[in-house]
């Protein structure tokens, strides 16, 4: 395989504290080498002066459809996605059709990933059988396949028996169990957040309690029987309880999505259906609830909950249309605009929540940071250009973003998987 | 009739977007159209060749039956279109629909939904006039304008006057209507029901909330009783017909509690002996049949400012 020397940039590697002008030597799919002047003799050049380098972006949650939807999203444009968006890595959430619930599905992904994907895309297997929440999946055998962690997001599991078990029996594996919190009696029939908006539009309400309790019990069972990441946080109380019981010293983990610590259910007002996410765009308070988190270091992990639907799934009735919306050619954009951008945080600490973090949550060894040795996964970044959101433009099969024609800051210039470069020049190479 | 003044949009959708003087202008041209209605001949050629569809995604026989009069009585064509609460989930998509009848040359489309929004959305997609006639438990604006209409018709004016609401306030889109355009004329608006059927953070839309009806009863000026449905109580939101009827149903005992001249309305179907006994529906102080009345002479009033503007009268 070719050398690649990534010259003169800002390199940000928050794993090993690194924020320096370097260069960084590629070779044979692995950095190998990393200074202040490194000479890689035979390498082609890429010149990153003025330019930002991060390892590259880890989103341990997306939807990609596959198997079941390929009219919203395959491995492949769904990884093309994520390449320009920055994002070397994905984990691909359970709730296909059908479930990745078996090895079988496990094995599935992981073999036409291999073929078509265009970044590296890891698992995430299902928790429990058919994401029903009443029997544990072979959590064992999955793991052996190659799931990264276990989830039924999209199914909350309701019984507090079953989250104990599960929360038990994947200790041995050392791997996360990713929880959907929502308490679906409470949210049942709602469609946007309960509150003064849904109230004045009136659209049936979710209460943000739903997402609460849930998240309490989830942090008291952590306490006791092992290791939780909550996934989408969106509100105010669940930053709380997840931030004592840390403190407390649980296992718990977390992360949150662009859409809650950049809008609010004021978006919700004229009835976009691109506005319809679960959990739903909470208050202001919830908003800068979740800022807080990200700044005192509680969410450690921002991820996109990417989830791409149709036109025919969303322009619709607002209570008909289909929940979530696409990220993960957003995503870096907004956390370089909405977070570092108007300083809550240094630009180091976002890289690490979408790096550093999510690669030790999920024990990803050789990913997320750019020290000899690692996979060769990095992107570089012109962190002074700005660009428009044009879902015309997305590599994925969706458009249903709620972002269109907004301005951001940070663009992605080249993304690089294993030593070998996807994106040039913001295209695909 | 005046200078015809014209609303600001092509559709109708909701008091909440509605101007103090839009909402004026509808309640003048509608004093003219209940003129109109009590003539010999209570028809007029200001809408001779448009054509107005309904389309009914719920029942409805009040609102529909009115706006066929409205159409009729400016000599409007109109038809009606009954789709199937199923057709929501199953059937052809909303937009689909509205496209079909607006390429089928219709001026008007009169929208009843069982989701807040759908008629902003079918606005969105064809250049006809949407109306509104019942959206979810969003709004239903010709009704919260006849329901003005009417206190005017009685007392003159709202301002500063004491309008009590009673019953599921959570699901009713006619008291949304009613808060919207009594809070823009400065109407004292309390809103009466259980707990659990008081919709989170109402307080914000600039009304008082009461459990207690025999507190709010003593000064009010009208009381505005809303149906209620059996199958709020089937999801637990309240416990029997007769604990409700109880708690909130208006009745003679409670009248004598009452102002002498409070007047008594209801947007009907009436539940009797539920939210309001008979003795109180059919007694001295309600108004609950000249609503009907008022409802053809305001939906009368916006097809014609909605659609007879550019023709003139």
């Amino acid at each position: 395989m070719s050398k690649l020397l990534i010259k003169g940039g800002r390199v940000i590697d928050p794993a090993a504290g690194l924020d320096g002008i370097r260069d960084v030597l590629l070779e044979s799919g692995k950095v190998k080498e990393i200074g202040v002047r490194v000479k890689g003799q035979g390498a082609r050049v890429i010149e990153a002066k003025g330019m930002l380098v991060f390892p590259g972006l880890i989103d341990m949650h997306v939807h990609l459809r596959d198997p079941g939807r390929p009219d919203k999203e395959t491995i492949a444009s769904g990884s093309r996605a994520a390449a320009l968006g920055g994002f070397t890595t994905i984990c691909c959430m359970a709730n296909t059709e059908p479930p990745i619930d078996n090895p079988a599905a496990v094995e599935y992904i992981i073999a036409k990933a291999r073929t078509e994907a265009a970044v590296n895309v890891l698992p995430i297997a299902a928790v429990t059988k058919g994401l029903r929440g009443e029997e544990l999946a072979e959590i064992g055998r999955c793991r052996m396949e190659g799931a990264v962690a276990f989830s039924d997001d999209g199914h909350p599991i309701m019984r507090a028996d079953m989250m104990r078990r599960a929360l038990e029996y994947t200790r041995q594996f050392d791997v996360p169990v990713i929880a959907h919190c929502e308490d679906t009696g409470l949210s049942a029939g709602g469609t946007m957040n309960e509150g003064a908006v849904s109230t004045e539009i009136g659209l049936p309400g979710i209460p943000s309690l739903s997402e609460e309790i849930m998240v309490a019990r989830d942090v008291l069972l952590a306490r006791e029987y092992g290791r939780v990441h909550i996934a989408h946080v969106s509100c105010a109380r669940s930053v709380k309880f997840i931030r004592d019981a840390r403190r407390e010293g649980a296992s718990v983990t977390c992360e949150t999505c662009p859409h809650y610590f950049t809008l609010t259910e004021d978006a919700v007002r004229h009835y976009d259906p691109n506005t319809k996410v679960n959990p739903p765009l909470r208050t202001k308070a919830d908003r800068q609830a979740i800022i807080r988190g990200l700044r005192d270091g509680t969410i450690e992990v921002i991820a996109t909950d990417h989830a791409p639907h149709t036109v025919d799934d969303k322009n619709v009735e607002f209570n008909q249309a289909a929940n979530g919306l696409v990220g993960l050619e957003t995503a870096l954009g907004l956390v370089l605009t909405e977070l570092v951008g108007k300083k809550a945080l240094t630009l180091k600490e976002a890289v690490a929540k979408l790096t550093a973090n999510p690669a030790r949550i999920l024990r990803l060894a050789g990913k997320g940071t750019l020290r000899p040795g690692a996979d060769a996964d990095l992107i570089v970044v012109d962190p002074r250009q700005t660009w428009q959101v044009d879902p015309r433009q997305f590599a994925s099969k969706s458009r249903n973003t709620p972002f269109t024609g907004w301005t951001l800051k940070g663009k992605v210039i080249h993304t690089i998987v294993g030593g070998k470069q996807i994106v040039r020049d913001g295209q695909f190479a | 009739m005046n200078k015809v003044k014209g609303l600001r949009s092509k559709d109708l959708l909701g008091l909440k977007d509605l101007s103090v003087e839009e909402i004026k202008l509808i309640l003048e041209t509608a004093r003219s159209m209940k003129e109109i209605m009590l003539r010999p001949i209570p028809k007029v050629p200001t809408l001779l060749g448009k054509h107005i569809v309904t389309l009914f995604y719920e029942p409805s026989t009040r609102t529909r039956t009115s706006f066929n009069t409205a159409a009729k009585i400016l000599s409007a064509n109109i038809t009606n279109v009954q789709m199937s609460t199923t057709s929501v989930v199953k059937g052809e998509s909303l937009i689909d629909t509205i496209k079909n009848l607006e390429v089928m040359g219709l001026d008007c489309i009169v929208i009843r939904h069982s989701m807040g929004g759908a008629p902003h959305l079918a606005a969105k997609n064809c250049s006809a006039s949407v109306i509104n006639a019942g959206d979810g438990f969003n709004e239903h604006p010709t009704q919260g304008l006849l329901d003005i209409f009417t206190m005017i018709d009685k007392r003159q004016t709202v301002r500063g006057k004491k309008v009590v609401i009673v019953g599921d306030i959570l699901h009713s889109r006619v008291a949304r209507s009613n808060i919207w355009g009594l809070k823009k004329l400065g109407a004292e608006v309390v809103v009466v029901g259980p707990p659990t059927l008081m919709p989170v953070g109402i307080e914000q839309m600039g009304v008082r909330v009461s459990y207690h009806l025999d507190r709010e009863i003593g000064d009010a000026d009208f009381i505005n009783m809303l149906r209620i449905q059996k199958e709020r109580m089937e999801k637990g939101l309240f416990p029997s017909i007769e604990e409700y009827s109880q708690l909130y149903g208006l009745n003679a005992e409670r009248m004598k509690k009452a102002k002498r001249d409070v007047v008594v309305m209801h947007p009907g179907p009436i539940n009797r002996g539920v939210e309001i006994t008979s003795e109180v529906a059919d007694g001295p102080f309600n108004v609950i049949l000249e609503q009907v009345t008022n409802g053809v002479a305001v939906r009368t009033a916006i097809l014609f400012l909605l659609l007879g503007g550019q023709n003139g009268a």
